[in-house]
């Protein structure tokens, strides 16, 4: 009956003016005049009575239906179309190529193309990005502590962008507009390239992003990725995967209308991210969300470790939500004890019902393959020689 | 005078007809030229596709929302998701994901929605675009049903027909009173009518505002008014025609009676095509949920359309010489003809709203009492043939003052 009440409060429409003159007289609507034949009737005085007694049928009625928010059902994101699968992204890093240089240390290159590209971003839903390398999250590079890396970037994109690292570097290698255009670095123009070459410092978890103004403009388009520094004596082997937390403005209002993890919301609903039980998992999550000031990570049914930043190799806890504003990031090791389908979401509920949640498959070691980016750290092209 | 002369050559010794089609005939090349050619020298069009999009009716039913929408833009507009309160739920769509120019589309959404809530819902297209949709007030659309109708039914005889009705038993008394009040109780009429123009036509406008502009939005209730005034005038016209070649219309004083009948019948049609707008947004407000009926609305109605029966009844007092004498059959017509257009109104607005139409609706009604007005507004000359006397002028500010305090009585 309250919600009656309730109701009453909330006619403020629209659409008929009429409608809020009839609904605001039903406050007084003690019956002054004998209604028999409406009341017989089950008639409007009757009705929302009886409607209100049918809402918890109402209310539940359409659970089963629902059991979390979704995309409709018959129609998926063309992943060709896109050239990036977020299955795909989730572990893979890229080592760019190393050599040895004279001094005996590491060089390690990449080239990074800035192009604009329309994606998918939810089944049926075209978004006009920026991308580096042609996918959003751009490529996570990955080198290790220590290192020489020259990132040679090309601007291919309509617009001016720039390469924005976090890390430790000088000025001229920032990737900041109004700095060193007279040396070539700062704002790159359309069809201009420049090297960006730093060391590979502090060990952790990092992100890089275009900062060429209007700067919230430039990260919504999709220009960011993850940049994992490894420690130098890395870190215990693991199921390795990266977690872009993202979002997208589709209508260009300031805020988002979909939100994922590496892109494509409720990608790993679709399909659930295969691990396997009591292997130790390793996920770098990054908050690159633009328009809203927070984000969050949150796994169901179990714990993790959490590093922030991962600029130390002690966990600073253990839970199983972190809250993360924009450019924080963090590394969050666990294993499952137990198969099955573990959800996880932004504990920010609002992100997560529109694209932001996904599905872990906990199944058996034996029956799922070696996980390929163990296959790929093993791999790591160190430079030929001993990395220590 | 040469240019003229130039002209009647180049027609030669074409029909008529034929010249009249020859523009016609060149128009339908030219632009079938230009289409085949994909509009020469415009180039590319420029900016990314407009959409424009109207929610044109939301029905909720248990676990599930549905809604119209109309493609009210130049460009066809495909829907790809929807979200009901930030997050986004599963539906299908009846006709289609793509909706044409003007064409239209029904999604059934997927959504454990619950009573008394309100709801936010876009959907969002294939370039990203949203449409936004409001529910104030969840609560279930009623079923269309034989019990339904007959509610509404019910509901357009307690607001329509039976103040009406009422109002009209003021008859006996009108006839009573002396000749002089007639010019002011034609005034009253006109005032009374007047107040109910004014109301009509900026509800018209307020639903207007809501509907497609494809379909001309606001000047659907222009155009409704222009036309109900035009086809009133010209039924008129051809009503008096008959009536000067009519034998009896050598009797003036009999001519005086059916004059009276017939205006108090435009009077009462006027009213009709009002109390029909009344009627839809009183059906369509109960089937969104937003009126909650009470006995205290239902009087205020009651006490609000007694004046329409006023008057209609006004006229029907007949010639000093004269008294008419209307047959119950005749009152009871009119009765019906301005009160049971609430019930087809609220059957409308209830079964199938739709803004567009709404919007013509009360054009409709405004134009049929702006004819009725001018029809009657001749009777309110005093005897020195002035249209605003003190008696007409103090008749019309009784009456716009009667409606106006009696609305408060439905809008408090």
């Amino acid at each position: 009956m309250c919600q009656n009440q309730r109701r009453d409060a909330f006619v403020s429409n629209s659409r008929i003016s009429r409608r809020r003159f009839l609904g605001g007289a039903a406050i007084a609507a003690p019956a002054v005049m004998g209604l028999g034949g409406l009341a017989a009737q089950g008639g409007p005085a009757a009705a929302p009575a009886q409607a209100s007694g049918g809402s918890t049928a109402n209310g539940h009625a359409g659970h089963s239906d629902f059991p979390h928010a979704g995309f409709a059902k018959g129609r998926s994101v063309n992943h060709r179309f896109n050239g990036f699968n977020p299955t795909e992204v989730l572990r893979d890093f890229d080592y760019g190529k190393t050599r040895r240089l004279a001094s005996g240390r590491v060089l390690r290159e990449w080239e990074i193309v800035a192009q604009d590209k329309e994606i998918e971003v939810a089944p049926g839903v075209r978004y006009e990005a920026w991308t580096y390398n042609g996918r959003v999250p751009g490529p996570t590079l990955r080198a290790r502590e220590g290192e020489l890396l020259r990132i040679r970037f090309l601007n291919a994109s309509t617009h001016p962008h720039t390469m924005h690292f976090h890390g430790i570097h000088s000025s001229l290698m920032d990737g900041m507009p109004g700095i060193g255009e007279n040396r070539g670095a700062g704002q790159i123009e359309a069809g201009e390239s420049f090297d960006y070459e730093f060391e590979a410092t502090p060990f952790g978890l990092h992100l890089y992003h275009c900062h060429v103004a209007p700067l919230a403009a430039h990260i919504a388009r999709g220009l960011y990725g993850a940049f994992i520094i490894d420690p130098k004596k890395g870190r215990p082997e693991a199921d390795e995967m990266v977690m872009v937390m993202n979002g997208f403005d589709t209508n260009f209002d300031l805020a988002n209308e979909v939100y994922a993890v590496n892109t494509v919301g409720f990608h790993y609903i679709d399909e659930p991210i295969r691990v396997a039980r009591d292997e130790l998992l390793r996920i770098y999550v990054v908050n690159v969300l633009e328009y809203d000031p927070i984000n969050s990570f949150h796994v169901h049914a179990n714990f993790f470790q959490y590093y922030p930043t991962g600029t130390s190799l002690e966990p600073s806890e253990l839970t199983d939500t972190v809250i993360q504003g924009q450019a924080q990031r963090g590394i969050l090791e666990m294993k499952f004890p137990f198969d099955g389908d573990y959800m996880f979401h932004a504990h920010v509920s609002e992100f997560a019902e529109l694209g932001w949640s996904g599905f872990f498959r906990v199944g058996d070691p034996s029956r799922l393959s070696r996980s390929a980016a163990a296959a790929m750290y093993c791999d790591l092209p160190w430079g030929g020689g001993s990395p220590a | 005078m040469e240019a003229g002369a130039g002209a009647e050559r180049l027609g030669g010794g074409l029909p008529a007809w034929a010249l009249g089609l020859i523009p016609l005939a060149l128009i339908a090349v030219a632009i079938g030229g230009f289409a085949l050619l994909g509009g020469p020298g415009l180039g590319e069009r420029t900016g990314p596709p407009v959409e424009e999009v109207t929610v044109e009716r939301t029905v909720l039913r248990p676990g599930e929302i549905e809604l119209t929408l109309r493609n009210d833009g130049p460009d066809p507009v495909e829907v790809a998701q929807v979200a009901v309160n930030d997050a986004y739920a599963p539906f299908s769509a009846d006709g289609g994901r793509e909706i044409a120019r003007l064409g239209s589309t029904t999604l059934d959404v997927t959504f454990p929605w619950v009573e008394g809530e309100a709801y936010e819902i876009f959907v969002l297209t294939s370039s990203g675009g949203t449409i936004a949709a409001e529910i104030p007030v969840a609560t279930e659309t009623p079923e269309a049903d034989p019990g339904f109708y007959g509610l509404m039914a019910l509901l357009g005889i307690y607001v329509g027909v039976i103040p009406v009705s009422l109002g009209m038993l003021w008859l006996p008394f009108l006839r009573r009173v002396g000749p002089r009040w007639m010019g002011g109780l034609i005034a009253l009429t006109v005032g009374l009518l007047g107040f109910l123009a004014i109301d009509a036509g900026l509800e018209g406008l307020e639903i207007a505002a809501e509907a497609p502009g494809a379909f001309g939005g606001a000047s659907l209730v222009f155009m409704g008014a222009f036309v109900a005034y035009l086809i009133l005038a010209g039924v008129d016209a051809h009503l008096s025609r008959r009536a000067e070649g009519a034998p009896g219309s050598a009797d003036v004083a009999a001519a005086g009676v059916e004059r009276g009948t017939y205006l108090a019948l435009l009077v009462a049609l006027g009213i009709g095509l009002h109390n029909l707008g009344e009627g839809l947004a009183i059906g369509s407000s109960y089937a969104s949920g937003a009126l909650a009926l009470g006995a205290f609305l239902v009087v205020g109605f009651a006490i609000h359309n007694t004046t329409e029966g006023l008057a209609i009844v006004a006229p029907l007092r007949g010639t000093a010489s004269r008294p008419s004498r209307s047959s119950p059959a005749l009152l009871i017509g009119l009765g019906l003809l301005a009160g049971a257009p609430a019930i087809l109104g609220a059957w409308i607005g209830a079964a199938a709203f739709n803004p567009s139409l709404a919007a013509l609706l009360f054009g409709v009604g405004v134009g049929a009492i702006v004819r009725v007005v001018v029809q009657i507004a001749p009777q309110m000359r005093d005897e020195s043939g002035r249209l605003l006397n003190p008696v007409s002028v103090v008749g019309m500010l009784c009456g716009i003052a009667l409606l106006y305090v009696t609305g408060l009585l439905v809008s408090v």
